[in-house]
């Protein structure tokens, strides 16, 4: 059986930023992913670094999303640094378009709402469509209008998920793949786990599994009630610059290529695609941008959200396990990283993210 | 650097534009493989580093082998069949998108 001070179970996008987040504070961590085929949010995301919309109902929320963005640009450099992995990480400032004279209504509450919980910390425009289109020359001409923020930005998710792993073994971690964790149970000095691969004990333990939290942490006595959201993703060939800045619906990544998002449907753990939402994305992202319509869709796939009832993450605490669960681990992944580790470092998590444990449900 | 073995050397030829050149090639050829008569090294740059590309896997995995046929960017040659009269262009990056209202295809 093998030892270890720190555990982590999941090489998401949660797992691998805290893992990698406790390698560098040079703490004995080994984190244990499971396999490739398995429900993968990190390997499905959109790959927003994403303020505008987040946290309208929970303020603290809203300042653990612009305390991860504003730690974003030096975690994202001293990850390229470590690994020589280029994130393509650009903080332009994001676009939120709006399809309708009501979503654009809508969306204007929404926003001086959280910008009101925010004590001047959130900046934001709106935008009729005469100044969306001096931003994005490309718009279509049924679109009403849209908000803007100087917070936003983005990154290829794969890239930053790559770094993660390349950086935490960089700073010593200890990476095990095909290792599915069967049962848990408290020991005296810490947890044992049984794992497809044999036994392995540990002092702390940190579940970061996605949707598989919900069956790991009643283990440790510990709450994650998540369900999963599919949402699935399009993919342009590459063409020239048609975007200046990312979106709730499409983005333009580095490469050319054109990402579609945004749909949502509940349909239980199938991670599959379906023809409706997939020809509701590509209606709505050609009437944003319609010259998107003279070229063809690439590749396309769906995935499975980690989503709480009321969207927010949850973040437990109990002897020395902890459990995270959120949609959000890309945005947040900077402050996964560099903040919540020492947290768990420290055994306290800071009173700001009480607000996100399990006893709001 | 290619010679036909198939049979298709024997099938009547249909003549296209390449680069403005008028080339002959057997019937049923691909535009990937009437690129490759003419010992093209590359059909296009790519849109990432500006690097030269040509036709690789020959059966429409790779995406390497795009080019711009009827005006129309980014098709994979090799899963298009040669047509009399159809004008094959190398592609430069992404390629061209057009302006002109008349053939956007989407009504918005």
């Amino acid at each position: 059986m093998t030892c270890t001070d720190y555990l982590v179970v999941g090489g998401g996008m949660l797992g691998a930023a805290i893992g990698y987040g406790l390698a560098r504070q040079n703490l004995g961590c080994t984190i244990l992913d499971a396999h490739d085929r398995d429900f993968r949010a990190a390997r499905g995301n959109f790959g927003l670094v994403w303020v505008q919309s987040k946290g309208a109902d929970l303020a603290a929320y809203a300042r653990w999303t612009r305390c991860s963005t504003e730690l974003w640009p030096g975690f994202s450099s001293e990850l390229e640094e470590l690994t020589g992995i280029d994130l393509h990480y650009k903080r332009s400032g994001g676009v939120h378009f709006c399809l309708s004279d009501q979503a654009l209504a809508d969306r204007q509450a929404h926003l001086m709402k959280l910008a009101a919980a925010s004590d001047g910390a959130f900046s934001y425009r709106m935008l009729d469509h005469r100044e969306l289109l001096e931003l994005e020359p490309e718009l279509g001409p049924s679109v009403p209008g849209g908000s803007w923020s100087p917070h936003d930005g983005h990154v290829n998710p794969l890239y930053l998920l790559r770094a993660l792993h390349a950086g935490f073994i960089r700073h010593g971690g200890n990476y095990q793949a095909n290792r599915r964790v069967k049962t848990i149970e408290a020991c005296n000095d810490g947890y044992r786990l049984v794992t497809e691969q044999g036994e392995i004990r540990a002092r702390h333990l940190i579940l970061a599994a996605g949707l598989d939290n919900a069956r790991l942490a009643p283990m440790v006595g510990l709450k994650q009630p998540v369900y999963a959201q599919r949402g699935q993703i399009l993919v342009s060939e590459r063409v020239p610059k048609l975007l200046n800045h990312p979106s709730n619906y499409l983005r333009q990544t580095l490469e050319g290529t054109i990402q579609i998002g945004d749909s949502k449907e509940s349909v239980g753990l199938d991670d599959g695609q379906s023809v409706h939402a997939m020809a509701k994305m590509a209606r709505r992202a050609c009437q944003i941008i319609p010259r998107l319509s003279q070229r063809r869709i690439v590749r396309g796939w769906g995935a499975l959200r980690v989503l709480t009832a009321d969207g927010y993450p949850v973040y437990e605490h109990g002897g020395n396990a902890w459990a995270f669960s959120s949609h959000s681990g890309v945005t947040l992944a900077a402050a996964h990283a560099l903040k919540l580790s020492t947290m768990i470092r420290d055994q306290s998590l800071d009173a700001d993210l009480q607000a996100f444990t399990a006893n709001r449900f | 650097m290619f010679h036909d073995i198939s049979h298709a050397s024997r099938q009547p030829c249909v003549s296209l534009l390449l680069d403005g050149k008028s080339i002959a090639v057997p019937a049923g050829y691909t535009v990937a493989a009437a690129l490759l008569t003419q010992h093209r090294r590359h059909n296009r740059t790519s849109p990432v580093s500006g690097a030269p590309r040509g036709p690789f896997c020959l059966m429409g995995g790779c995406f390497e082998c795009l080019v711009e046929i009827d005006g129309v960017s980014n098709r994979q040659a090799c899963m298009v069949e040669v047509r009399e009269g159809m004008n094959v262009c190398t592609q430069q990056g992404a390629g061209e998108l057009t302006t002109d209202p008349e053939t956007l295809s989407y009504e918005v």
